[in-house]
């Protein structure tokens, strides 16, 4: 359980939308998100810092959102943003921790 | 809290007068990032602030952090930021900056947005070590800063176990 990593999320409109319509982007994933403040109870020794430092969002191939993360976010952090769906196309999500693992999902954004 | 009220009270006036320097590049440094509980002195957050968002005055208006006043988990604090501003090519908030003034690393997340979100609205979650300041910090394209201020009180840390 504790070590339960990646398995992102995105969800974001289900049905076609308006072009143009703002629409809201929620997203989760697994992270323990460590901030390298604290300390293991057994041993009083700090565990290593462990967190997701960069969310990249792109949509239909550009970059839309990115942010930036110290250890202080949540663990399993959700994240929620909005784009202008102008055309149907990927919107990618990419996390990258300070141990450089990367994950990646993906959802389709279709503009009726 | 109280004792570090004097030194951050000139926060919205023009930042960075005196004080330690904040090493590291001007971006959000990889070095402020690594040291989330260095026993280091508490870091300036005026001059945090004015490394990472600039030094110039910060209108208080524009800016929602529709929190309680009160955070029932310190581990899990909600912080829905929405920036009442347009989102047009030429005319937009470029990026969202949030501090929590007494964590060990106060510098919680930056946001770099582009006229294609539409809307200068997120939310996240982060622990907060203790009450404090929580200050959220949005730089348009031209270079505006607009800002707001929320006092949240936690009943234990979420930072440390």
């Amino acid at each position: 359980m504790a070590d339960e990593i990646g398995n992102p999320k995105i969800r974001g409109p289900k049905d076609p939308v308006k072009k143009g319509e703002l629409v809201e982007i929620k997203s989760l994933i697994k992270h323990p998100m460590e901030s390298g403040s604290r300390k293991d109870k057994a041993t009083d020794a700090l565990i290593p810092a462990h967190f997701i430092e960069s969310v990249v969002v792109e949509y239909a191939g550009k970059q839309v959102v990115k942010a930036t993360w110290s250890g202080a976010v949540s663990k399993d952090p959700f994240f929620s943003f909005f784009v202008k769906a102008d055309v149907t196309g990927p919107l990618k999500m990419t996390w990258k921790d300070n141990k450089g693992q990367s994950f990646s999902a993906e959802a389709t954004i279709t503009v009726a | 809290m109280d004792q570090t009220n004097v030194t951050r009270r000139g926060f919205f006036r023009t930042a960075g007068v005196l004080g330690a320097a904040v090493a590291g590049s001007s971006l959000l440094g990889v070095s402020v990032l690594a040291h989330a509980d260095d026993a280091a002195p508490a870091v300036n957050i005026d001059e945090l602030v004015a490394k990472q968002v600039g030094a110039g005055p910060i209108a208080m208006e524009k800016v929602g952090l529709d929190i309680p006043g009160t955070a029932e988990n310190a581990a899990l604090v909600r912080m829905p930021i929405v920036v009442d501003h347009p989102m047009e090519a030429g005319n937009f908030i470029q990026t969202v900056t949030l501090i929590i003034d007494n964590n060990p690393n106060p510098l919680i997340a930056q946001f770099e947005l582009t006229p294609e979100a539409g809307k200068a609205s997120l939310e996240f979650r982060a622990r907060m070590a203790k009450s404090s300041k929580v200050r959220v910090i949005a730089k348009s394209n031209s270079g505006k800063l607009y800002g707001v201020v929320k006092e949240i009180q936690v009943a234990a840390g979420g930072c440390s176990g």
